[in-house]
């Protein structure tokens, strides 16, 4: 099946964009000196930049056709993934966390582990970060070339290479700062190239209003409340009656809180474009410009999942069937893109979806290299070399980072259990890691052994949850109850994983007190300045206009949100 | 930052702002049956016309206020 058939303007505006991705890198290379100007963009973005920056790495594969899925199969409630799961802690990792992260001028994520806690903590965070985000990014470029293949009938090798080489080539010449400029770029493109889609969809059924009354049958078909795929929380009351199958307290809880600020507040990706900032302001500035756009998103990315599965109830058929009578929700998109977009538009389109898995991989690949070149080469293989040394070295990681990514896009071809077993075990090592986090920026008395071992009881924790419990329906093995008896079935997948992530935190957080109470500590009130809270200075904004305090714009940002929430109810 | 990145975000867009405004101009309106008969190639590029010529005129205003670093 070829969904879409390209035209001559269309590849134009493709060969358009790979023109500048690639010039921006080569526009930038003269200004990589060091290796610090290579992994931190010489600590000089601008907050703006470093905003839409923070937005856009995140933006990988999952975003784009990964929440147009859901929006077609959930509906509305998938916005939670942004009006809970995403600004509140976007809002406070900028407010409270930035200044540790920045003040500290640790380099990366692991490295404050190791001016907070000791050697070992951070050894175990950089290794199983390293090895995350090569498979992350080879994921990313799997699910780009399937989904050439099946759109466009592309061959899947040329899309690997292809996206590899263009990646490669702008991060190894201008490093992170190309990185960022490029996500910034792909930022816009992603707005413009999706708008039109969403304002076609969103007139063809008769804007908001016609798409809630599409979305009735949907719902009623299901045998859910008439609303469930058109409001947000009116049926989180209980499991069964929405599609998610969780209530609100595992949703406000489990992906509100312990997922949502696991990821946006110590995931490095997205940390780092806040460390590339120019000033401390500007870095607590980062995510909370971010905020304001990431709170739209869901028109740009949930609403067209919903026109898709509305018009395919209401109209029969868009989207195509699987032999197990479900339609296939992750091609909501360029499903529309085919039915709405003629040549010119489409070619836009298009190139906005393959901007955005780019996005991601160019993201997970500058992480790569700065953890691995500073947290695991300079610390543990060859410390005291030349700056210079450090720069080859990042080089020579761009490489080697994204050779190992499209090793792990083909090792997903072959082996697609692999790669869902190995994603399951990052989601039990994440899970506790918030917690901390948490206790480290905010009580002194946590020790380094307190931080090392409650994380691994943490994620132990998480994989002996898992391995007990089961969703709804699945047999034992990778869903879960792989450890012999099942103690509670949830009703769904979602809900299982909410619950595996509370268990992982609360676990690791009471595991992390426990031991630092029982272990001494081995830094002083002196050497913890700057990385805890009640022992780094306050920052103090009284000198900037309102509008520009990080304070006043997160209140904002969550004022908004907050009235989103209530929109939609 | 030494390369002002509303240049190249300016010069993009604007090219596929004249891209698709030339491509509204001579395709055969028949394409825009699907987009609900709206010629959206015509109007969508002059959005990105517009964006991608706001993006210009803000960095070569900012350009001449630095004098001395690159135009």
């Amino acid at each position: 099946m070829r969904l879409i058939q390209l035209g001559a303007i269309d590849y134009a505006i493709l060969i358009v964009y790979f023109a500048f991705v690639i010039g921006i890198g080569w526009a930038l290379r003269r200004y990589v000196r060091s290796s610090e100007d290579f992994f931190l963009s010489g600590r000089s973005i601008p907050s703006w930049i470093a905003g839409l920056a923070f937005l856009s790495a995140n933006l990988g594969a999952q975003e784009v056709i990964g929440m147009a899925a859901s929006g077609a199969k959930y509906g509305m409630m998938t916005s939670h993934f942004y009006w809970v799961g995403a600004i509140p802690a976007m809002v406070f990792v900028g407010i409270f966390m930035m200044p540790f992260y920045y003040g500290s001028r640790a380099r990366s994520v692991p490295e404050y582990l190791r001016l907070r806690f000791d050697e070992k903590t951070r050894g175990l965070n950089a290794i199983t970060f390293a090895v995350m985000t090569v498979f992350s990014s080879g994921i990313s470029m799997y699910a780009l070339a399937k989904l050439l293949e099946l759109v466009l009938g592309w061959n899947f090798h040329t899309s690997v290479i292809l996206s590899a080489i263009i990646v490669l080539a702008y991060i190894f010449l201008g490093g992170l700062t190309s990185a960022i400029y490029n996500e910034v770029l792909q930022f816009f493109l992603i707005v413009l190239g999706f708008l039109p889609l969403v304002l076609l969809g969103l007139k063809d059924v008769g804007g908001w209003s016609g798409l809630s009354a599409k979305l009735v049958p949907v719902a009623t078909n299901a045998g859910y409340p008439a609303g469930a795929w058109s409001e947000s929380w009116r049926n989180l009351g209980s499991a069964a009656s929405n599609p998610m199958g969780v209530e609100w307290f595992g949703m406000v809880m489990g992906l509100g809180f312990v997922l949502s600020f696991g990821y946006w507040c110590t995931d490095f990706l997205v940390i780092q474009r806040a460390m590339a900032a120019e000033s401390m302001t500007a870095a607590r500035r980062t995510p909370i410009f971010a905020a304001i756009p990431k709170m739209l998103f869901p028109f740009l990315v949930i609403v067209p999942g919903m026109i898709a599965i509305a018009l395919h109830t209401s109209r029969g058929g868009l989207l195509p069937v699987g032999s197990d009578g479900t339609p296939n929700y992750n091609l909501a998109v360029p499903v529309l893109l085919a039915h709405y977009l003629p040549s010119g538009l489409l070619g836009l389109g298009l190139t906005a979806l393959m901007a955005s898995f780019m996005s991601g991989m160019a993201g997970n690949v500058t992480a790569f290299n700065t953890v691995w070149t500073y947290d695991i080469y300079q610390s543990y293989i060859r410390p005291g070399q030349t700056d210079r040394h450090y720069l080859r070295m990042g080089h020579a990681a761009t490489v080697f980072g994204i050779a190992a990514s499209v090793a792990a896009a083909y090792a997903t071809t072959r082996f697609n259990n692999i790669m869902d077993m190995l994603q399951l075990v990052f989601a039990f090592v994440n899970a506790p890691l918030f917690a901390t986090f948490l206790l480290g920026m905010f009580w002194r008395r946590t020790t380094g052994h307190g931080a090392f071992f409650g994380l691994l009881i943490g994620t132990a924790a998480a994989a002996i949850h898992h391995g007990l419990t089961l969703p709804r329906g699945a047999v034992a093995g990778l869903k879960g109850g792989f450890l012999g008896p099942v103690v509670q079935v949830y009703p769904s997948e979602m809900a299982q994983n909410f619950w595996t992530a509370i268990v992982a935190w609360s676990a690791c957080f009471l595991a992390t007190i426990l031991i630092s109470l029982a272990t001494p500590r081995h830094k002083t009130d002196d050497e913890l300045g700057g990385l805890v809270y009640s022992l780094t200075p306050r920052q103090r904004d009284d000198e900037l206009a309102w509008y520009r305090r990080p304070g006043a714009l997160g209140a904002v940002a969550l004022a908004l949100t907050l009235i989103l929430n209530i929109i939609f109810w | 930052m030494n390369l002002d990145l509303r240049l190249p975000i300016g010069l993009m867009f604007t090219i596929d702002g004249v891209l698709l405004v030339g491509y509204g101009l001579v395709s055969d309106p028949a394409i825009y049956a699907r987009s609900l008969g709206t010629n959206v190639n015509l109007g969508w590029g002059v959005v990105l016309l517009v964006f991608g010529i706001g993006m210009l005129v803000l960095a070569m205003r900012a350009g001449r206020r630095r004098p001395g670093s690159a135009p």
